[in-house]
């Protein structure tokens, strides 16, 4: 079934190409990385953590999401995920790569990581993030298998799969509850150190993650015969827009808190982010643009005239994925830094090496996405249609 | 009267959450124990720091410049990749709720000597994924530099910015290496270790040593009648962030 992956037309390989070339640029810039040390970052002795860690936490978020489509297809038999189902589980499997990957390249001394396993420590939430990640990466990948290639021998899943499935559930929670105690749990940096953090961040993926499934979803549409269907594709757009809505409204939460509270240590690190600190002011006009896109993409989802018209919901997929980028992306974490514990601010934007690198770790979960869909689309291509149904029904015993 | 199966395994079960709640939240209970006062036979390192002898000595940086030296501090010259034991901060940086406009000029705009707190709850040990950094029995918190994996995540822990990263390799910006202190290598974490190998000898820390002023003192809480106690009893002090519950043992007389 895996040998799929490696037929496909000019524009498939012309796209691996491209991909390659990325990670290629990527592994140099690493070397280079490896050779100086991290201070080949933007990164300081006020600002430890940067681009390399926000990305690592928006993508728990993407992979996180995948429960938005697992969870009605197999809990509530909601049909008209059948097809995007898989799709949802193998966006997370090369989520979850880049986010191991993302750590990886942030780390001082990436040979010694097995230190981690060597004395695990308990109370370190780096080590519970480790052990849940890793957990739902092997979820994914077993249920992702199991499924397609029950398919493609055109057999019911094997019984035994499915409490796989129902832990995969909580565990997609838990990935990113985890991911928000890195931070929300650090006296240091009031900024994070909020009760709404974790469940803001799993508001924010369950977002971004289905308006990329949405995406995702028209683009196949244009290259390949696969089509999601108009209804799932519909009723992925309403979690979106519930999911933006409660995000919108944490976001709105942290800002009461903070400024009728007028404590001068929480307040510090919004102004910087929204109006800029003592003339820094670097994140401004980013954070501005995410809150625009942020509005524009409610009215777009929450008016169903728009929403329901293909282009109009294109739109408002990219403004929430693309705010939601910026707020957790960018924002999240250099704002958890800034200003300092001691009050002064360092600026920080990521070096090109930096950049190179992250377009790098992107690439390699970019090759795994297309090979995995690959598969997908070629085993459904081969495959009698009516078999859905039956896998729809089959999943539900 | 006997214990049957039932409460015995309510029992043990209690006990088996106990235990675990213990090992996850554990730095904040033992936390609390150490703090008490008393207990002599156990050690309990701690520093006070006189303000008022030091900011006598304006532009004076001999702990700084002893305590670099001796522990192979590189000097990078710029604020991005600095790394730092014990420097001189503002005061309002260091104690930014303490500060406001009628404070006296001298305390307000002299700057403030700053290290590691050594605290008794320390944050770091807490969220280091590997124990490279962990709390000694006399209350120094150590690092392990050929452990240490450079998450960094010790850094965003500390609320005093006491911990610096080698961002490049150091040894090439250590002006005179002193052969009997190893030196590090890129990627790893370091701060202050209130000289744990001059106290291993029965010396004190060499800031404490150094100081012309004699404004460090340096010694034993634990002992009632040490010079530490003494003067903590005479004197007020004041701790960095006291309500962040870290329980700082570097004390500062104003």
């Amino acid at each position: 079934m895996l040998e799929k992956a490696l037929t496909g037309d000019k524009k498939y390989w012309g796209w691996i190409a491209f991909v390659l070339l990325l990670i290629g640029t990527g592994f140099l810039a690493y070397l280079r990385q490896l050779d100086y040390g991290l201070g080949v970052t933007g990164l300081s002795r006020d600002v430890s953590w940067g681009f390399y860690i926000a990305q690592f936490t928006f993508l728990v978020g993407v992979a996180a999401s995948a429960v938005m489509v697992v969870l009605p297809y197999y809990l509530h038999n909601f049909k008209a995920f059948a097809k995007i189902t898989i799709l949802g589980e193998f966006l997370a499997i090369p989520a979850v790569i880049m986010c191991m990957l993302f750590i990886f390249v942030d780390m001082g001394q990436p040979f010694r990581v097995q230190n981690v396993l060597l004395y695990p420590t308990l109370n370190s939430p780096m080590f519970w993030d480790m052990i849940s990640l890793s957990g739902y990466l092997l979820l994914n990948i077993l249920i992702g298998y199991i499924s397609l290639s029950s398919y493609h021998k055109d057999i019911a899943p094997p019984k035994w799969i499915k409490p796989f499935i129902i832990i995969s559930i909580p565990w997609a929670i838990s990935i990113h509850t985890v991911t928000a105690f890195l931070y929300a749990g650090l006296s240091a940096r009031p900024y994070w150190m909020t009760a709404v953090l974790a469940p803001r961040f799993l508001a924010s993926a369950f977002a971004a993650g289905p308006a990329l499934l949405i995406l995702i979803c028209f683009i196949v549409k244009r290259l390949t015969r696969f089509d999601a269907g108009k209804e799932a594709i519909q009723k992925l757009a309403v979690i979106a827009t519930y999911a933006m809505c409660i995000n919108v409204f944490l976001v709105l939460m942290e800002f009461f808190t903070t400024f009728y509270s007028g404590m001068p240590e929480h307040m510090h690190h919004f102004q910087f982010l929204y109006i800029g600190l003592h003339g820094h002011n670097t994140l401004v006009p980013w954070m501005w643009f995410s809150a625009i896109l942020a509005v524009v993409s409610l009215v777009l989802l929450l008016t169903p005239k728009f929403r329901k018209k293909e282009i109009m919901l294109g739109f408002a997929c990219m403004a929430v994925f693309v705010s939601i980028w910026i707020d957790k992306g960018l924002g999240m974490i250099v704002a958890g830094f800034t200003p300092t514990e001691m009050g002064t601010v360092f600026d920080y934007w990521p070096t090109w090496i930096e950049l190179l690198i992250s377009f790098g770790v992107y690439g390699i979960g970019l090759l795994i996405m297309s090979l995995l869909y690959k598969i997908v689309f070629k085993v459904r291509g081969e495959t009698k249609s009516d078999n859905e149904i039956r896998i729809a029904t089959t999943a539900h015993n | 009267m006997g214990i049957d199966r039932r409460k015995f395994l309510t029992l043990a079960g209690l006990t088996t959450f106990a235990a675990l709640g213990k090992k996850v939240m554990g730095s904040s209970i033992e936390g609390q124990a150490d703090s008490l006062p008393g207990s002599p036979t156990v050690k309990r390192w701690a520093m006070a720091i006189d303000m008022q002898k030091c900011r006598q000595h304006e532009g004076c940086r001999e702990c700084t410049i002893v305590c670099h030296k001796i522990h192979n501090v590189p000097d990078f010259g710029n604020p991005k990749d600095e790394i730092k034991w014990i420097w001189k901060e503002d005061f309002e940086a260091a104690f930014p709720t303490q500060d406001h406009a009628y404070l006296p000029t001298e305390l307000k705009e002299k700057p403030v000597i700053v290290l590691c707190n050594h605290c008794d709850n320390p944050p770091c040990v807490r969220v280091c994924p590997t124990k490279s950094t962990w709390k000694r029995e006399d209350g120094i918190v150590m690092m392990d530099m050929h452990r240490c994996i450079g998450c960094r995540y010790c850094i965003a822990g500390c609320p005093y910015g006491s911990r610096s990263f080698n961002w490049r390799d150091p040894r090439p910006f250590i002006k005179e290496i002193n052969p009997e202190y190893p030196t590090r290598s890129k990627g790893v974490v370091e701060k202050c270790t209130f000289c744990v190998d001059r106290l291993a000898l029965g010396q004190p820390p060499a800031c404490v040593e150094i100081c012309p002023e004699k404004a460090l003192i340096f010694g034993d809480i634990n002992t009632p009648d040490s010079e530490i106690r003494e003067i903590l009893k005479t004197r007020h002090s004041i701790r960095r962030k006291p309500s962040l519950g870290t329980n700082p043992q570097v004390y500062y007389l104003v």
